[in-house]
């Protein structure tokens, strides 16, 4: 009974973190920001979820693979967002007008320079 | 045995026991199926997850990394709250930018719990990893400083020193 209630609120705090983050989702400026929502609040979210059936129905079939679902997504849902942040920033996603600050494009640009210098200095020889 | 050996020894045993308890024991055709695929996983993939030789005692080692679990489990439900927080506000208070912060750790498996654990908390996303230099990209969605230094200190100080104890 009590396994019960204690699954059930943590079912309702997963979701209401889930909701958190699709509201983030639509209401935050550029996908770099989206993405923070979708990460956090998502993750989360979906770990209390899970961590609620597991506890509900304790370690049996179901609960083993609740557990195991926690911990792939804690695995994966980060890396997911680097993917994603990264492949953006490559392929010239500009950032909302509140950022403040770029140092991976200063960075990336000089990198760009080096690279043509060397280009250079190889067909000169 | 050869370190490479080894690591393919323990990623075996570990994809064994996950394909168990994701599957129905019972049956003879599932057990068979997760022998052949978790020996094809670790032919593969196997010599990737063990590196080095360690040379700190398991003990030390994990309890480092059950201390570093709850500091992680604790900033996490910090950054849901943050977000929450400028996601129901009215003004979306966010001020964000991309910082570059330093770190210490050297070895991959290192640096990616590293980046991992700074996605999942307070205000920040890793962008990309220059592992020559030692250099993390990261948004931050509330950018409090702009200086390196002071940057790695808040973002990633909190962690690497319980990563340096489990890892290096």
């Amino acid at each position: 009974m009590i396994n019960e209630i204690v699954g059930m609120v943590l079912i309702c705090v997963g979701i209401t973190f889930d909701f958190f983050g699709v509201l983030g989702l639509i209401r935050l400026p550029d996908v770099y920001n989206r993405l923070q929502a979708a990460t956090k609040c998502v993750t989360f979210g979906s770990a209390g979820i899970l961590l609620g059936v597991l506890i509900i129905h304790g370690f049996s079939d179901l609960g083993i693979k609740a557990l195991l679902g926690i911990f792939f997504i804690f695995l994966t849902s980060p890396v997911a967002a680097h993917a994603i942040a990264r492949a953006s920033h490559r392929s010239k996603i500009k950032l909302c007008d509140e950022t403040i600050i770029d140092r991976y494009q200063e960075d990336n640009e000089l990198l760009d320079k080096g690279v043509d210098m060397t280009s250079v200095e190889e067909t000169n020889n | 045995m050869s370190i490479k050996w080894r690591s393919r020894l323990t990623v075996y045993i570990l994809s064994l026991l996950i394909w168990f308890a994701l599957t129905d024991i019972k049956k003879f055709e599932e057990v068979a199926a997760g022998i052949v695929i978790s020996f094809l996983v670790s032919l593969i993939a196997g010599h990737m997850l063990v590196t080095t030789e360690k040379s700190k005692s398991p003990i030390m080692r994990f309890k480092s990394a059950v201390i570093y679990l709850f500091k992680f489990l604790w900033e996490m439900i910090k950054a849901n709250i943050h977000v929450a927080y400028i996601v129901l506000h009215p003004n979306l208070p966010i001020k964000p930018g991309i910082v570059k912060i330093k770190t210490r750790l050297t070895k991959d498996i290192a640096i990616t719990v590293l980046t991992n654990s700074i996605t999942l908390t307070p205000g920040t996303l890793t962008i990309d990893v220059d592992k020559q230099a030692g250099e993390i990209y990261i948004h931050w969605i509330d950018t409090f400083t702009i200086d390196t230094d002071q940057a790695t200190k808040e973002i990633g100080g909190k962690f690497e020193k319980n990563l340096v104890e489990v890892f290096e």
